[in-house]
């Protein structure tokens, strides 16, 4: 286990609260949607786990990929579903 | 990990960074939801090509990961987004927590620091994996939408959760003694089914209303759990990628509170609604009905028209034909706008995500800040399903639940229109002082129907 790790942690925490300051509201549900398809990345971790030895992590795994590609698919499709809907009066 | 790899992490932790950034304004919000696809994108490809792979179960897994996620995404009604939300969120969390445990089977005997990683990514992720199927079952009835409380009930899911953390240290201390503690299966079992529970308790007591907070909370969440995931699996594109979730979700669970002059711990523990039956004095005066047929009339002669639209308008799929009015008001020669409170609906933004799919012009809405201060110039008030972000009591009443939480002022307004079904108060049970007010006119029944018949008054004048 690497603790360097937690300082990335740390950093990565902090640059989220600066990252995101004065939404406006009409982008609270795509920016959450958005968000919420970017913690998906735990699909990197299910793939490992699906795709080494193991009966049972290989289940797990596979049960793992499944959900976070859900998660990752789902969570994209349905922001950029959101957002093209988002028209200015000049262009709608 | 090979150079490359690290490499293709550190961009793709770049473009998650670019994305987020993106998404917060308007008018890069589409691009930055691209850039952090291209991301993940990345990331899937790196971890793939890293050798050492049996692809066979990876495929059947993206394969069908992807078919249920594209589905889903492209069948959703925009009234369902809620819904949907909670469970693209649950389905993450789920994926966190079996990674979790797959790496705990897996591994032969893992550190402490691992092992602490590995509780701590079951427990996130299983509470924001069951939490998000509860709030998926409240939002689309399947379950009752109101506050389960019952007597002891903070004291069960402190001990639940003392329990799930001593378990958890069973786990952790038996990798510190490299494996010299028995029944450390049974202990991890108790960490993965209690996980899951305390997901269930967390979310029960919290009522409807409360829900924008709950799913923003919950998003939060499973970021975090794929942060803690990437401990596990010491894998910095995790870390970063799950911090910025959970961070981003903090924040906006942070804009709900504020816009609900609430605590995070009072919604969380408050069971708001429940408790309060006798809060706040009964308001006075007379219930004023009107048809649609008369509401023409007042709107035909007016030159400013604020639409309030609340959850009601989401039950009653009434958004095309409010947008319908609006552009038979403008053509009349007013000014139409749709004042929004933040925690209108169920989930964060969701009136604005509903009326942008009826193509209302995004100049049109306005925040509660913007539309307030020029109230008493806005000759009709039309308040759509909504109730508590407009009940006067926030700020006339000291003694009521909702004081002090900042509100559309409509009973400012020249005329308000309040269309409801019927006089039952809203989802914070507290009376609503509006709907007696001298200025105000009430129109039962379905706010679609109501909104038709007065789209078809405009149409044959």
């Amino acid at each position: 286990m690497n603790p360097l790790l937690l300082f990335v942690f740390v950093l990565a925490i902090y640059l989220g609260l600066e990252l995101i300051t004065k939404v406006p509201s009409q982008l609270h549900t795509p920016l959450m949607s958005g968000s919420n398809a970017i913690s998906g990345i735990t699909i990197v971790g299910a793939i490992v786990a699906s795709g080494e030895s193991g009966a049972l992590a290989t289940i797990l795994g596979t049960i793992a990929v499944a959900a976070a590609t859900i998660n990752v698919i789902g969570g994209y499709l349905v922001t950029n579903r959101m957002l093209g809907m988002f028209k200015t009066g000049k262009d709608a | 990990m090979e150079a490359w790899q690290t490499f293709a992490y550190i961009v793709a932790s770049i473009l998650f960074i670019t994305g987020l950034k993106m998404l917060g304004r308007a008018q890069t919000a589409k691009r930055g939801n691209a850039v952090s696809a291209v991301g993940m994108l990345i990331a899937v490809v790196a971890t793939l090509l890293a050798g050492g792979l049996d692809y066979t179960w990876i495929l059947v897994g993206l394969v069908v990961g992807t078919a249920i996620g594209a589905i889903a995404a492209r069948r959703v009604q925009m009234t369902e987004m809620p819904e949907m939300v909670a469970l693209l969120n649950g389905s993450g969390g789920l994926a966190s927590m079996l990674v979790g445990w797959a790496e705990y089977v897996r591994a032969d005997g893992v550190d402490t620091f691992s092992a602490v990683a590995i509780v701590l990514t079951v427990l996130v992720g299983g509470l924001a994996a069951s939490g998000s199927v509860i709030a998926f079952a409240k939002l689309s009835g399947r379950i009752d939408g109101k506050p389960f409380l019952f007597k002891g009930q903070k004291i069960l899911n402190a001990a639940i959760l003392a329990l799930a953390l001593l378990a958890g240290t069973v786990v952790a201390l038996d990798a510190a003694l490299a494996g010299g503690v028995t029944g450390v299966t049974v202990a991890f079992g108790v960490v993965l089914v209690l996980a899951l529970v305390l997901g269930v308790l967390a979310v029960i007591p919290i009522g409807g209303a409360d829900m924008p907070i709950v799913v923003s909370l919950l998003n939060s969440y499973s970021g975090v759990a794929a942060a803690m995931a990437g401990f596990v699996i010491d894998n910095n594109v995790l870390v970063v990628a799950g911090s910025l979730v959970g961070a981003s979700g903090l924040i906006l669970t942070n804009i709900m509170c504020k816009a609900m002059n609430r605590s995070l711990a009072n919604v969380l523990f408050g069971g708001f609604g429940a408790t309060v039956s006798a809060g706040g004095a009964a308001a006075q005066g007379e219930v004023k009905p009107l048809t649609p047929d008369d509401a023409y009339f007042i709107l035909e002669a007016a030159n400013s028209v604020v639409f309030v639209p609340g959850y009601g308008m989401a039950v009653a799929q009434a958004q095309h034909v409010v947008k319908e009015l609006a552009d038979q008001l403008a053509k009349n020669g007013a000014e139409v706008r749709h004042a929004i409170h933040p925690v209108a609906g169920r989930m964060p933004g969701h009136m604005n995500v509903l009326l942008a799919e009826a193509n209302v012009p995004y100049e049109q809405l306005v925040e509660p800040e913007d539309v307030n201060p020029a109230m008493e110039s806005v000759d009709v008030a039309i308040v759509i399903g909504a109730n508590d972000v407009v009940n006067p009591a926030a700020k006339e009443d000291p003694s009521s639940p909702l004081w002090g939480m900042p509100i559309i002022e409509v009973d400012r307004a020249r005329t308000c229109f309040v269309l409801k079904r019927s006089m039952n108060p809203g989802f914070s049970g507290v009376d609503n002082a509006l709907f007696l007010k001298d200025n105000t006119r009430m129109i039962f029944g379905d706010a679609k129907s109501t909104i038709t018949a007065m789209v078809a008054a405009f149409k044959e004048s």
